[in-house]
């Protein structure tokens, strides 16, 4: 089996995001970038098929800065076996031209499956996957919980809502991974120092601009101070009538 | 003029309300550029698309048709880019619901166009602008979409749904168009043993965490949940320890939320719980902690022990209603 996974150099979750000076993207000063979490249920999955599969190949490709070097590392020591960078100073808000870039890199790969993130934790654009599919005329499915492969064909479950979509599928195909596909491995200090000696090939992404620009880029609306009502329960009737004539909720 | 269309969801042949949603930023959209509001529908055999007219479309393309009772992403997409194709459009408008967010990528890059993912609100200013909460929540984007057509997410319970009354002119389109096999074919939803609203789309949220002690406890979220209409939420240290499922799960890796009223209970508001709750309007909270970050988000909040300030909540609540 050859196994694409698209993976992505996102701001840690834990990260304080503080807008830079332009206005229009985060000051990245102090800020941990980490591989994407919902990446990792994708890498994790790749390789527990390869190793059901007994042989197989898993590629990580990451359209990034230089630094994404380091993301791929941490896919390589996870046990992935070879990575490439499509190098990109700048990816934009539009989601296409990422996704454009990702399906000219993988169409002639002979991919029998590609996985994604469900989403990318920055952007939250939950897109790429499922264009990357249109674009290389694969099935889909996206924000997979469960992935079942075999002879040449697959089933996955999606969580919708009130339900869980069963969804079958011939291979290749595009699949996004969503938290409870797995649980992925931490790498282990012998797979970060086998990830050194793996072959990482970098090359220039050719990135088209996108038809989406940036206006601005704001902090959320604080949300005024609300106020504690009271202790214990007592406090339930100013509550509720709180929520009745103040709020309005109830 | 160049209109817009929304792409709507049904259930069971019945329209959602996030289809209203999208129904309603289509009209505003769409006055604000001088053309048409249109509505496309897919769904089974004989489902009902009257109400369209109600939020201000003046036309519906509906696909009716057994083969579409369940979401199959090839066919859907395949119909919803030719639509757009076959029409002079600005904008597509699409829920941002978990068949949403599958379905406008798929038609954004049949259409070789812009898309802008879940966004809470859509204007015109020279061009489309909408805003997107992005970092989970931590900033928002204000994009200036420059080509056209784009499609645009749109995120539940971002809109109010508001009534602008069109006589709708519906147009039965068959599903068949185009021969393209589906690749991938949607075999079923299973059903949970309990039908629960959605966390994403429930009006109001009754949110559980740790505080809880065990999954047993739960049964005091879900009275209060049923008490207010509202759907059963969980925080992911709940989720993780198993006693509630993933799909209640709220914050960065579970769902966001906005509903109008939104219960923590026993949660301490760790940042990624606040994440998916940023755009909730009013929060309540209930822990013992005074000091827990919640209270720092929360519009109303009682400092105590929950298991005495909950059930007594429920029981408040229940005779308020029939008083
Ligand atoms: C990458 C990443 C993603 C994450 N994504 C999410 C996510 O999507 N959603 C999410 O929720 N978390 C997420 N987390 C986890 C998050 O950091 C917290 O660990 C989690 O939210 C804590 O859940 P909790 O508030 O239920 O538990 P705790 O933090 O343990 O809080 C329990 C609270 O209950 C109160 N309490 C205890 N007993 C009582 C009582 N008798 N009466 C009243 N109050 C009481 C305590 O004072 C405390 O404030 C994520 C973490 C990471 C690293
Ligand atoms: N720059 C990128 N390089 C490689 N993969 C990406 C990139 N951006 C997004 N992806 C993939 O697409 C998924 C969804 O991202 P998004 O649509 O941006 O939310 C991610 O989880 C990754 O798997």
């Amino acid at each position: 089996m050859k196994i694409a996974v698209c993976i992505k150099r996102v701001p840690d979750s834990e990260a304080r995001i503080k807008v830079g000076a332009d206005g229009k993207s985060i000051d990245e000063s102090g800020v941990k970038f980490v591989l994407n979490p919902y990446d990792e249920y994708a890498v994790e999955e790749a390789l527990r098929l390869k190793e059901a599969a007994g042989a197989g190949d898993v590629v990580v490709v990451c359209v990034g800065p230089e630094a994404a070097q380091e993301t791929i590392r941490t896919a390589l020591a996870m046990g992935a076996d070879t990575g490439v960078l499509l190098r990109a100073n700048a990816v934009g808000l539009d989601p296409l031209p990422v996704a454009q870039a990702l399906a000219a890199e993988l169409k002639d790969g002979g991919y029998d499956l590609v996985l994604c993130g469900k989403m990318a934790i920055d952007d939250s654009s939950h897109s790429v996957g499922p264009m990357v599919a249109e674009l290389l005329g694969l099935p889909c499915v996206s924000a997979a919980t469960h992935l079942e492969i075999a002879d040449g064909a697959g089933k996955a479950e999606r969580e919708v809502e009130g339900g869980v979509e069963v969804v079958e599928f011939a291979l290749p195909a595009v699949i996004t991974a969503d938290k409870g596909l797995n649980e992925p491995r931490y790498p282990a200090l012998r797979g970060i120092m086998m990830a050194k000696k793996k072959p990482l090939e970098t090359k220039d992404a050719a990135l088209e601009a996108g038809d989406i620009e940036v206006v601005n880029l704001t902090p959320p609306a604080e949300r005024k101070a609300g106020r504690i009502v009271g202790e214990g329960p007592d406090a339930v009737p100013a509550l509720v009538e709180a929520l009745r004539n103040e709020a309005k909720v109830l | 003029m160049a209109g817009v269309i929304a792409v709507l969801e049904q259930r069971d042949g019945v329209l959602k309300r996030v289809s209203h949603e999208a129904l309603t930023a289509a009209r505003s959209l769409a006055d604000a550029l001088g053309g048409e509001a249109h509505a496309l529908i897919m769904g089974p055999a004989g489902m009902d698309a009257g109400e369209v007219g109600t939020y201000g479309a003046e036309k519906a393309f509906v696909t009716a048709d057994d083969a579409l009772t369940l979401y199959q992403a090839d066919h859907y997409a395949h119909i919803a880019a030719g639509r757009v194709q076959a029409g002079d459009y600005a904008a597509v408008i699409v829920p941002a619901t978990a068949l949403g967010k599958d379905l406008a990528p798929r038609i954004a890059a049949k259409l070789a166009c812009p898309l802008a993912s879940d966004v809470t609100s859509v204007t015109h200013d020279g061009a489309i602008v909408v805003t997107r909460p992005v970092y989970a929540g931590k900033a928002n984007y204000t994009l200036k979409i420059t080509a056209q057509p784009c499609v645009i997410s749109l995120r539940p319970n971002a809109v109010m749904p508001a009534e602008a009354k069109r006589d709708a002119a519906l147009e039965q389109v068959p599903a068949a168009g185009g021969d393209k096999a589906a690749t991938a074919r949607t075999l079923a939803v299973k059903q949970p043993e309990r039908a629960a609203q959605d966390v994403a789309e429930a009006s109001v949220v009754v949110a559980g965490g740790r505080g809880l002690k065990d999954a047993e406890s739960f049964k005091l979220i879900e009275d209060l949940a049923e008490a207010v209409g509202g759907a059963v939420g969980a925080s992911r240290a709940v989720v993780d320890a198993g006693w509630r499922s993933h799909a209640e799960q709220v914050g960065q890796t579970g769902k966001v939320v906005s509903p109008n009223l939104y219960f923590a209970i026993g949660i301490s508001g760790a940042i990624q719980h606040l994440a998916g709750i940023r755009t909730a309007k009013t929060i309540v909270a209930i822990n013992k902690d005074p000091d827990a970050p919640i209270f720092k988000v929360a519009d109303y909040g009682i400092v105590g022990d929950l298991f005495a300030i909950v059930p007594r909540l429920t029981e408040e609540i229940n005779r308020a209603k029939e008083g």
